[in-house]
C-alpha cells in the first residue's frame, strides 16, 4: 500500500489543468507517465533526490487507471482529493448536483468505520 | 494594550460568492435569504471596528502536503496571494491579496511558544478559501491586514479536540497581552457535520441534523465542557467524514471562553451543509 503515492497522484493532476485533462481524456496512460516520470520527485527539489523506493501497488494502480473512485475510497485515498479530482473531470457531463449524487450512490455500500485514511 | 474586540466563528461555504453575484436564472433561490444572513452577520464585525484580523482557518491541501504536515501553522508574511486554480475552478472564487500583520504574526509566534504550541510558521503562505471565505461575506473591501493561523483538521492524525480548545484559549491571551493600541477581531471558521467524497454527500440537508442541533446550542452557549464531553476524534466521523472541521468551532470557543453567550447566532439549512454564524462581543456589545 502506498496511500501517500495515490494521493500525491491525486493532489499534483488536480493542481495543473492540463493534467486534469490529460488524466480526464488518458487515465492508463496518465497513470504511467506520472509514476514513471513524476511520481519520486521528493522535497519539492532536484530530480537528483528522488525516492529509491516510492511506487503504486497494482490494486492502487489499476483504480487510478480505472477512474474508479469506489475502490479509490476502499483503498483509503483522501476522500477530499478523489472528490475534488473527480468533479473537475466529469462533473461538467451532468446536470447540477447529479454527478455528486451518483458519486454518493457508488458509494453506498460503504458504512461506518469508513476505510482509514492516514497515510 | 491590544483590544479584543470581536471574536467570530462561522462556516466557510466556499458557493457563497457564486450564488451572491449571480443573477436571472443562475441565481439560486436560496441566494437573497443567503445574502441578507451574511450582511446582518457582516455588521457585527464592522461595529466592531478592527484594525487587524486574526483568522483562523484549514488549508484544503492547497499550500500544505503530507510531505511535511504542520498541526498549526502560523503565517508571518507581509502579503498573502490568496485562492488557488482549482478553487477558482471549482468555485469561481476570485484570485485576492490580502495584507500582513508581521509584528502580531511574530507576538503570537513567540509568545505561542512560550505557552507550551510548537507552532510552525510560513514567511510564504498562499491562503485558500478557508480564510478568503470570511474576508468574502465579513470585510469584502479586504483592508485590513491578517494574521493567518492554520490547523489541521483533516490529514491524520489530528490533534485531540481539547488542544483546539487550548489553543483559542491561548490566543485571547496572546493578543490581549499584545502591546499595541490596537483593535483586533479574531475569526474563524470551520464546519458542522458535512460528508465529502463519501456516501452521505449532497444530501438536502447536512449529514447529521442531529449533531449540527447540538453544535449550534455548544458553541451559541459557550459550553465547551459540554462540548468536549461528547466529542472526541473518534465519534467527529460519525456526523460525517469532513466534521473534523468543527474542531476549528471549538478553538473558537476557547477564545470566546468558558459560558460565553454569543452575541450573535445565526443559521441557515443549505443543501448538503447547515451554515452558522456567530458573533462574541468581550468588551460588551459595540454602540
Amino acid at each position: 500500500m502506498s496511500k501517500y503515492l495515490v494521493n500525491k497522484f491525486l493532489y499534483t493532476i488536480d493542481r495543473d489543468p492540463d493534467l486534469v485533462e490529460r488524466y480526464r481524456a488518458d487515465p492508463r496512460g496518465t497513470v504511467g507517465w506520472w509514476e514513471s516520470e513524476r511520481a519520486n520527485t521528493l522535497l519539492n527539489c532536484v530530480s537528483g533526490e528522488a525516492s529509491t523506493w516510492l511506487r503504486l501497488d497494482d490494486a492502487e494502480r489499476e483504480a487510478l487507471a480505472d477512474h474508479d473512485y469506489p475502490k479509490l475510497f476502499e483503498l483509503g485515498a483522501h476522500p477530499f482529493l478523489t472528490l475534488t479530482l473527480f468533479i473537475a473531470m466529469f462533473e461538467r457531463d451532468h446536470d447540477g448536483l447529479d454527478y455528486q449524487k451518483e458519486y454518493a450512490r457508488r458509494l453506498a455500500h460503504f458504512s461506518l468505520p469508513y476505510p482509514d485514511i492516514a497515510t | 494594550m491590544a483590544e479584543l474586540v470581536a471574536v467570530i466563528a462561522s462556516t466557510h461555504h466556499p458557493f457563497y460568492y457564486r450564488a451572491s453575484t449571480a443573477t436571472g436564472e443562475d441565481r439560486p433561490p436560496f441566494a437573497d435569504t443567503w445574502v441578507a444572513k451574511i450582511e446582518k452577520f457582516r455588521e457585527t464585525l464592522t461595529r466592531a471596528r478592527p484594525d487587524v484580523l486574526v483568522m483562523v482557518g484549514s488549508d484544503h491541501f492547497h499550500q500544505l502536503w503530507l510531505d511535511n504536515m504542520p498541526q498549526f501553522l502560523v503565517g508571518k508574511a507581509p502579503f498573502y496571494d490568496a485562492n488557488f486554480y482549482n478553487e477558482e475552478r471549482e468555485f469561481g472564487l476570485p484570485r485576492m491579496l490580502l495584507k500582513g500583520h508581521e509584528e502580531l504574526s511574530a507576538h503570537v509566534l513567540r509568545q505561542g511558544l512560550d505557552a507550551g504550541f510548537d507552532l510552525a510558521f510560513s514567511n510564504e503562505l498562499r491562503i485558500d478559501h478557508s480564510i478568503t471565505c470570511p474576508i468574502i461575506t465579513l470585510r469584502p473591501e479586504a483592508d485590513l491586514p491578517i494574521v493567518p493561523l492554520y490547523t489541521n483538521i483533516f490529514a491524520p492524525p489530528l490533534p485531540q479536540p481539547k488542544r483546539f480548545v487550548q489553543l483559542g484559549r491561548s490566543i485571547r491571551e496572546i493578543i490581549e497581552s499584545w502591546p499595541a493600541n490596537q483593535r483586533v477581531a479574531v475569526i474563524g471558521t470551520g464546519h458542522l457535520s458535512l460528508e465529502l467524497g463519501g456516501p452521505r454527500q449532497f444530501g438536502a440537508h447536512g449529514p447529521d441534523p442531529e449533531f449540527d442541533r447540538r453544535a449550534v446550542e455548544w458553541i451559541a452557549n459557550g459550553d465547551i465542557e459540554g462540548c468536549l464531553s461528547e466529542v472526541t476524534l473518534d465519534s467527529l466521523h460519525l456526523p460525517g467524514n469532513a466534521t473534523h472541521g468543527f474542531m476549528d468551532f471549538m478553538l473558537m470557543m476557547g477564545v470566546a471562553g468558558e459560558g460565553a453567550k454569543a452575541d450573535h447566532v445565526d443559521t441557515l439549512d443549505l443543501f448538503h451543509t447547515m451554515e452558522a454564524y456567530f458573533t462574541w462581543y468581550p468588551k460588551g456589545v459595540p454602540a
